[in-house]
């Protein structure tokens, strides 16, 4: 059966480690939903989250074959019932004055932010888990979405655990 | 201190004895500390033969083997070879010069991505952009290539780089590399659970792959075997791992392997995969075990078990640690009737020599290569190429007390056996044995050149050309699948006169097509001190293996 698991790595900020992961789940014929890399609280490590969809055993194998990155210090599951994920989203929306205002309390509700202002259009910022986003999504696609960009899930686990080494 | 010297010191410091290289503009600087260094540099004829003789080295020795080549051409032209290293599992280091720093990027002469283009079968590689990383670089390099499951792994050095200079020297010595911590002992829980298996099993089989042989775990497999009555398997990469003229002894797996050792692995119940990684060549042939066959998976990398084949019981760990763990327990059981069954098994499918004229006009392959295993020492050691001749001797030498088996298994990279060959070789330049190169018309012409090294090294290889004009084994699928006569690109139509060529390169050359007449040169072969090329004629039509 497939799921969508998320993967948060820590590994060194060596050259190409970017390629060596990209690299890895293009030539195995594992798909990325998303990839998010970002610095960490030490300058020589990076920390990134990967979405994958696979059934169990290709979950497996990809944690297997991250694992022996030689870059790739530690690789967690996280689980979502154990960690914290977010994504963070720009939405275009189409707008005039007739209902840019129900647009931006529906961002409102959202907690999302109004980022950019136009005669035809506003840019919404909203930060959320993936069903969050979703019911956003769904709620302002009558008024016409002109672009979007999702940065994909970003996540920690939760309580005092650190990845370490 | 140069970097360049450094360089070499920290090869040194590696034992590293030779390096398999080809000079270019990229590598000046490191050539020129070359010349001054008591590391001895073999120039090889094409940097495509380079990881091959790095190859030949590493398996023969146990150490790892280095090649080297410059930038761009020189660098692409050890993909291949580096790729043939990956799949079976070789420790090597390649090191290949850049150009300088600041061109990276900008498509230079003789620019090319090396890193990026070896990433998918390196184990590792780095690009040095600073000089003072070369004393960590090197030392990792070496550590990764050749610990855990072992690999090739690649250095790439820009022209600059080598020639900074340095006030430090060695000062990196013990390795930490955070990411990469091999296991080598079994699970406990596992192992505890692998001997409760074992122990119920009622017909047992050992299958053992690389791995055994890469753990130098011989001695344990056959110590485990013998106490446990149980019959041993090998994958092709896994020939040498147990005697063929051992009463356990029950042949090799695999589409190319014994039609009767195929199905004593069907019948089983019970498979204990020894560093074997169950590849789509190795099990094609079996069909029937998967529901109602337990499996015991030991492999010293964790991405292997389960990969290609559902695992009862997964043992992560080096194979000699593992079966320690094993022998330390007593898991023996009477086997006596199982034996028996498989000896029946192989009295239903034995091995079939005869050949029907025309084929039996020329010589017989297989008769060929087992009357050779008569005549050639205990402690030999022969490299086959790919092809039909491959096979033949894989199937047909027979492998025992100290023999030694190589070739390309899981690339199957033809021309992989002439310059191995010589990278065992120089392996034994201090005790010389015998050493044979087994390969056809087809896989000879791709390393060909490398006559060139056996020639002004007077290397002691004995090559055994089988030419049949034909790229044999592609022709024999051409039959297979599309029909008689179906064939299409694989008549090698042009005569050579392989003796000529012999002399050319000063090499002792014998032409036979009859069996008794190759019984007769073998062993004068032998007797002569240096190369010789005996040229074995067989028919286009002997497909069968
Ligand atoms: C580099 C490379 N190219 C192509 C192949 C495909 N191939 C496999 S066997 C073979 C024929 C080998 O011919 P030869 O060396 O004459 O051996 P024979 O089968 O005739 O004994 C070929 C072309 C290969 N394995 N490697
Ligand atoms: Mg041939």
């Amino acid at each position: 059966m497939e799921k969508k698991t998320c993967l948060s790595l820590l590994v060194e900020n060596n050259f190409g480690v970017l390629s060596r992961i990209s690299g890895l789940f293009a030539r195995r014929g594992y798909n990325i939903d998303s990839l998010t890399v970002g610095t960490t609280e030490n300058a020589k490590f990076s920390r990134i989250t990967i979405t994958v969809t696979g059934d169990e055993q290709i979950l497996t194998q990809i944690k297997k074959q991250l694992n022996k990155l030689i870059d790739v210090i530690t690789v967690i599951e996280l689980k979502p019932e154990e960690s914290i994920t977010r994504e963070l989203v720009f939405i275009k929306v189409k707008a005039d004055d007739t209902n840019r205002n129900q647009i931006v309390e529906i961002s409102n509700m959202f907690r999302g932010n109004i980022v950019d202002v136009a005669r035809e259009s506003l840019i919404v910022e909203i930060t959320g888990t993936r069903d969050k986003i979703d019911a956003f999504f769904n709620m302002v696609e009558p008024y016409g979405i002109l672009e979007f960009i999702r940065s994909g899930d970003t996540g920690l686990q939760r309580g005092a655990k650190v990845l370490s080494f | 201190m140069l970097a360049s010297k450094l360089i070499l010191k920290c090869l040194e410091r590696e034992n590293v004895e030779f390096v398999f290289g080809y000079p270019g503009g990229a590598l000046l600087p490191l050539y020129e500390a070359l010349r001054t260094s008591p590391i001895k540099h073999i120039l090889v004829r094409n940097e495509q033969a380079g990881p091959h003789y790095a190859s030949g080295y590493a398996r023969e020795s146990g150490r790892v083997g280095v090649c080297m080549a410059t930038s761009g051409p020189g660098a692409t032209n050890l993909v291949t070879g580096i790729a043939t290293a990956y799949l079976d599992s070789i420790p090597i280091v390649a090191i290949t010069g850049q150009v300088n720093r600041d061109l990276i990027g900008t498509d230079a002469f003789q620019e090319a991505d090396i890193t990026g283009a070896t990433a998918p079968f390196t184990k590792h590689s780095y690009l040095v952009k600073d000089a003072a990383d070369i004393p960590r670089i090197i030392r990792e390099a070496f550590y990764i290539a050749s610990t855990g499951r072992p690999g090739p792994v690649l250095i790439d050095i820009p022209r600059d780089v080598q020639l900074e200079n340095l006030k430090t020297g060695l000062t990196y010595d013990k390795v930490d590399i955070l990411g990469y911590k091999p296991n080598l002992n079994g699970h406990s829980g596992q192992v505890k659970r692998a001997i409760k298996k074992i122990k119920e099993a009622k017909k047992p089989v050992i299958y053992a792959g690389g791995g055994v042989l890469l753990g130098h775990a011989e001695k344990e497999l056959m110590t485990f075997a013998e106490k446990n009555d149980m019959p041993v398997i090998t994958s092709l990469m896994g020939i040498g791992a147990f005697p063929e003229d051992h009463p356990l002894y029950s042949g090799i797996v695999g589409s190319h392997g014994f039609e009767f050792s195929n199905f004593v692995m069907n019948d089983a119940d019970l498979i204990i995969n020894i560093g074997a990684r169950m590849s789509d060549r190795g099990t094609s042939k079996l069909t029937s075990f998967e529901e109602n066959t337990d499996f015991i998976h030991i492999d010293i990398d964790p991405a292997e078990i389960g990969k290609n084949m559902e695992t009862t019981i997964p043992i992560v760990g080096d194979a000699k640690t593992v079966l320690n763990e094993l022998l330390a327990k007593d898991t023996s059981g009477d086997h006596s009737k199982w034996l028996d069954e498989i000896k029946k098994i192989k009295q239903e499918h034995p091995l079939v020599y005869d050949a029907d004229p025309p084929c039996s006009e020329m010589i017989n392959p297989k008769v060929m290569f087992r009357s050779m295993s008569e005549m050639t020492s205990d402690d030999s050691t022969l490299v086959a190429d790919v092809g039909l001749n491959q096979i033949w001797s894989a199937l047909y030498y027979r492998i025992i007390r100290e023999r030694k088996f190589f070739t390309s298994g899981g690339l199957g990279t033809m021309g992989y056996s002439i310059p191995a060959a010589c990278g065992v070789c120089f392996a034994t330049l201090d005790h010389p044995k015998q050493v044979f190169a087994v390969c056809g018309d087809g896989s000879f012409q791709m390393s060909m050149g490398e006559l060139g090294v056996i020639a002004e090294h007077q290397l002691n290889v004995k090559i055994i050309l089988i030419t049949n004009t034909k790229l044999g084994m592609v022709r024999q699928l051409q039959c297979d699948v599309f029909g008689k006569g179906h064939y299409s690109g694989t008549d090698l139509n042009f005569d050579i006169d392989f003796m000529k060529l012999a002399e050319a390169y000063g090499i002792k050359g014998y032409k036979v097509d009859k069996n008794e007449d190759f019984n007769k040169v073998l062993p004068e072969a032998i007797k002569h001190q240096g190369p010789v090329l005996i040229q074995c004629q067989v028919h286009p039509d002997f497909i069968r293996i």
